[in-house]
């Protein structure tokens, strides 16, 4: 039995494709979760895509943290569910406050669709335990409101407790403090990314196939997945 | 009188316009002249009523009916190549075409220039909304867009003021709605300071079953609103109407007279018409652009060949203020009308309530021929709907080549001095003419523009900028995909707008070509000054009779297109400016070929034949100031042979790389090659270097071939009778022209990707 991962189709929603074609080249199921939904479907695992909830109004991911099915991811979190937000994802993640920081508008104040290089800082969380740390990656970054921010002591926090999970390098595309790309919650399993590892999994449609460590490793962190592992290794 | 008071007591109804046949209406202001006017009281046999006028005044608009133009198009029918790839065709929403396995694709590309001047953002992003809309109608998804942009100098306050607005419109509707914009076109005019151009292509792909048509058949079928409320925005004209019959400016002068867009709202209504197609549910549907509930009713009547009863007072409002005349004209965003059959309804509504997308009965379809619509019972619309929809005037506008066409064409530019072999100096002068064109706004790199978008969303995008054309993947089992490219010069137009519109549809078809794909069809946005001006009328005419009959010798259908006049400042035209795309099919997107020298040891293969061509050419503005003479020579059968080249050669993965040769000719596209690859080139190039670096001669491309291939592209070449030379290899981190000059790739880079960021931040 293959791992089911579960990607989560707010209104306005728009890699949910994407990140599911990514689970399934992983060798897992993906299966669709509806913003409505009050069950999780038992999956073993959760992303949160990129794009604009609720048209993104108010802030970004600032209501899609309080639809029904955040309701359901939110304690199972707790549980040990891995979860991977993706740009608007991690924006809901830190609306949710299962991750610190915010993330706020670019520096450059324009949307921003460049390939970036970016460094893994910690491969112990369930979605980087595929990679090296140091390992440097080539993904998408594509967002207007990319510039992750966090007070000093939250900061001084995520550097001694391990959080931060990757770092841009060759260059801060969007001012994010630090050059910080990605963050995990202290347990591990929560991860929020700005770039997009679904759209680096093939030469054919993306910089590379860089991204789909991601969604392998994550397999690693799942009991269900196990013979998967073995196929797709 | 309060704005209240209007809409409940003083509608101007069908008994009243035929009680009081002389009361005064205010067509001139809405546009219409007086025998158009005189027109609609013969077909109604009495005045209109307000409401009737709307509709007539917007229907019968050139924008809507084509008034001006119809008489010409004729001919993309009249001379469409024999063809058996379109399943829908002018006239619908969106031409649709056959590509194989059961797939079809639907295309179009529209203008929203005048709105995008008053309000860059605003007006180029709701550009974006309604030709995503137009595709949505014939049932397809869309997958991508592209723009074509043309601005007034670079270095203008108001183009300050336009682009990165244009941009930042295109940018925000585009991504929001999860629709990669995989290419397009950017260039720099005066001519377009005052009337910037803002064309934007949507592409959508469905299954053959899943073709849908406007019409509404099936009497007591139900007239479905859904989407937005309608609120004031785009009332340009009804806000004269309502002052002018009702006396008093009032709100009218401060409602916006461009629309305001919604792409989250326009997302869902997306989502939610792909589930209500996949649910059989639809009879026929037309989405709500230019003219709103006007264009949509008659259209879909006309259509269906029936009838409509509409109650005008169920569209919900966003400002409640509005009567019937102004619900007709809304351009309000983000809406379309659907036809259901009565069991349907209840299913309907609970995938628009799914959705979050309001829907609201607002008519029923009737057997009487007769579009009729009622506010609060009171009948304030009775026509037969063709009369709106496809019999309004058809004008003969005079036309007459202007005077100064014949000292433009003499201005020979072959007089420019242009370096020469024996100068001092000839490298040098070479070196500064590449750097000069590509460090130039229309030469440099557009990444300032493409990187605001997002290219990579639904994860099929297999070729965006900087490439020639973008191409998608379609069928992720077999490796089907499209490839569309959209281009057009209106410089050359200027010069001749036969061969102009004739070397924009091949370098278009050319563009496609080169990344292996094969040209099926193609769709248009001509870009013209004022019908009404002779001089202007006669471009319009050479223009659609060198793309009619340039499509009918490639052999590929002109599937529809849109047709935008009056762009002009005072009484000074802009340029002719037609605008071709075409699209093409790719057998299997993994063989696609890009553009970017990425491997060293590649020789470096320069197809089709140059000469000395400079009239209109990117070189002769930039490096002189001039534009004079005739544009390149146009060969269609050199470009149906090259293209049949490139396709054979992608197919047998011949290529490693491969540039079409446009504005700025070989030098521009090596360099670009180069930098897009990240790797140099060497080349060596025969006598009169800068006729081979610079001509815009048609019908050429750059390839490097896959080492080892190299005799059976050559023995490709001499089959199809084009001209093939070897002028040098890839590799190294320079662009070396053998004895003349060389330039590291690293200030290549820096002078290409300088120039946008310099002006614009």
């Amino acid at each position: 039995m293959t791992a089911r991962i579960g990607v989560v189709t707010f209104p306005g929603s728009l890699d949910d494709r994407d990140a599911c074609r990514a689970v399934e080249r992983a060798g897992a199921t993906p299966v669709e979760l509806w913003h409505g939904d009050a069950s999780l479907h038992a999956v073993d695992a959760v992303i949160l895509p990129g794009g604009f909830s609720y048209g993104d109004y108010l802030r970004c991911g600032a209501i899609a943290r309080f639809a029904p099915v955040m309701a359901e991811i939110i304690p199972a979190v707790a549980h040990g569910l891995p979860v991977l937000g993706i740009c608007n994802g991690f924006q809901i993640l830190c609306e949710a406050h299962l991750l610190p920081g915010a993330l706020t508008r670019n520096q450059g104040r324009r949307f921003l669709n460049r390939d970036v290089r970016i460094q893994i800082v910690n491969n112990t969380s369930a979605w980087t335990s595929g990679y090296r740390v140091g390992e440097e990656l080539t993904v998408v970054l594509k967002s207007g409101e990319g510039a992750y921010v966090a007070d000093q002591q939250t900061l001084a926090g995520l550097q001694e407790r391990g959080q931060i999970l990757a770092r841009y390098c060759g260059g801060n595309p969007n001012g994010s403090v630090g050059d910080i790309a990605g963050v995990v919650s202290e347990a591990g399993n929560v991860a929020g990314l700005m770039p997009h590892p679904e759209h680096a999994i093939d030469v054919l449609t993306g910089p590379g196939a860089d991204g789909l460590g991601f969604f392998t490793s994550v397999l690693r962190a799942v009991p269900a997945a196990a013979s998967a592992v073995s196929i797709v290794v | 009188m309060t704005a209240a008071e209007i809409t409940t007591t003083s509608q101007d109804t069908v008994p009243d316009a035929a009680a009081t046949p002389d009361r005064p209406q205010p067509f001139a202001a809405l546009g219409l002249t007086a025998d158009e006017f005189a027109r609609i009281g013969g077909i109604l046999a009495r005045r209109p009523t307000d409401a009737e006028l709307a509709i007539y005044s917007v229907m019968w608009s050139e924008h809507c009916s084509y008034k001006s133009s119809r008489k010409h198009l004729r001919q993309f029918a009249d001379k469409a190549p024999a063809t058996d790839v379109m399943l829908a065709g002018i006239g619908q929403n969106a031409g649709v075409v056959d590509i194989g396995q059961g797939y079809a694709v639907t295309f179009k590309i529209e203008s929203h220039n005048h709105p995008s001047y008053v309000e860059p953002f605003q007006g180029a992003a709701t550009g974006v909304g309604g030709i995503v809309r137009d595709i949505l109608a014939m049932g397809a998804r869309p997958v991508a867009v592209m723009d074509a942009l043309r601005f007034g100098p670079a270095d203008a306050a108001d183009t300050h003021r336009v682009l990165p607005g244009v941009v930042g419109g295109i940018s925000f509707y585009g991504n929001c709605l999860g629709l990669p914009n995989i290419g397009g076109e950017l260039a720099f005019d005066p001519c377009y300071l005052g009337n910037p151009l803002v064309n934007a292509l949507c592409v959508g792909v469905l299954r053959h079953e899943d073709l849908k048509l406007a019409a509404a058949t099936g009497p007591g079928n139900q007239v479905i609103l859904f989407g937005s409320r309608t609120g004031p925005d785009g009332i340009g004209g009804a806000s004269v109407l309502a002052s002018a019959s009702f006396g008093g400016a009032g709100e009218g002068a401060k409602r916006p007279s461009v629309q305001v867009g919604d792409p989250f709202m326009e997302k869902l209504l997306i989502e939610c018409c792909l589930e209500l197609y996949q649910a059989g549910l639809i009879v026929g549907i037309q989405d709500l652009g230019a003219a709103g509930v006007a264009c949509a009713t008659t259209e879909l009547a006309a259509g269906g060949g029936t009838g409509m009863r509409v109650w005008l007072d169920q569209v919900p409002l966003r400002d409640s203020s509005l009567g019937p005349a102004e619900i007709l004209m809304s351009e309000s965003q983000e809406r379309m009308m659907a036809i259901v059959t009565p069991e349907n309804t209840p299913a309907f509504m609970a995938i628009c309530a799914k959705w979050d997308v309001r829907a609201t009965v607002i008519g029923e379809v009737t057997d009487s021929g007769r579009l009729e619509m009622s506010w609060h019972g009171a009948p304030v619309v009775d026509i037969p709907p063709a009369s709106a929809a496809d019999q309004g005037p058809v004008y003969d506008r005079p036309v007459r080549r202007p005077d100064s066409q014949d000292a433009l064409i003499a201005d020979d530019p072959l007089r420019l001095a242009r370096p020469q072999a024996g100068d001092a100096g000839l490298g040098a002068d070479l070196r500064a003419d590449l750097l000069l064109l590509l460090g130039s706004p229309e030469g440099g790199d557009k990444t300032w523009v493409t990187e605001q978008y997002d290219r990579y969303v639904r994860g099929d995008t297999v070729l965006a900028m900087p490439h020639d054309a973008g191409l998608l993947r379609v069928d992720e089992a077999t490796g089907l995909g499209v490839a569309l490219a959209t281009d057009g010069n209106g410089r050359y137009c200027q010069l001749d707008p036969y061969a102009g519109t004739q070397l924009a549809l091949a370098e278009a078809y050319r563009n496609v070509a080169v990344s292996g794909a094969r040209p099926l069809a193609v769709t248009n946005c001509l870009n013209f000054g004022s019908p009404e001006d002779p001089a202007v009328m006669w471009q319009f005419t050479e223009a659609v009779r060198g793309l009619a009959d340039g499509c009918q010798q490639l052999g590929i259908p002109v599937t529809g297109g849109n047709v935008s006049f009056y762009n002009q400042t005072g009484s000074a035209p802009i340029q002719p400016t037609p605008v071709v795309g075409v699209l093409g099919v790719h057998d299997d997107v993994r063989r696609r070929v890009q553009s970017g020298f990425r491997q060293p040891g590649a020789a470096v293969v320069l197809l089709g034949e140059t000469a000395a061509e400079f009239g209109g050419s990117l070189w002769a503005w930039l490096r002189h100031g001039h534009l004079g003479g005739l544009p390149p020579a146009v060969d269609l059968e050199a470009e149906r042979a090259l293209a049949d080249v490139l396709i054979t050669a992608a197919a047998r993965d011949l290529l490693v790389a491969a540039h079409d040769l446009s504005d700025g000719g070989l030098a521009v596209a090596l360099a670009e090659s180069c930098l897009s690859g990240g790797t140099g080139c060497a080349i060596t190039l025969p006598a009169d270097q800068a006729t081979f670096l610079f001509s815009e001669s048609a019908a050429r491309a750059v390839v490097a071939v896959r080492p080892g291939a190299e005799e059976e592209l050559a023995a490709l070449c001499a089959q199809a009778g084009v001209a093939a030379a070897t002028i040098g290899a890839t590799g190294g981190t320079a662009l070396e022209v053998s004895g003349l000059f060389t330039v590291p790739l690293d200030e290549l880079a820096r002078v290409h990707s300088g120039a946008l960021p310099a002006l614009f931040g």
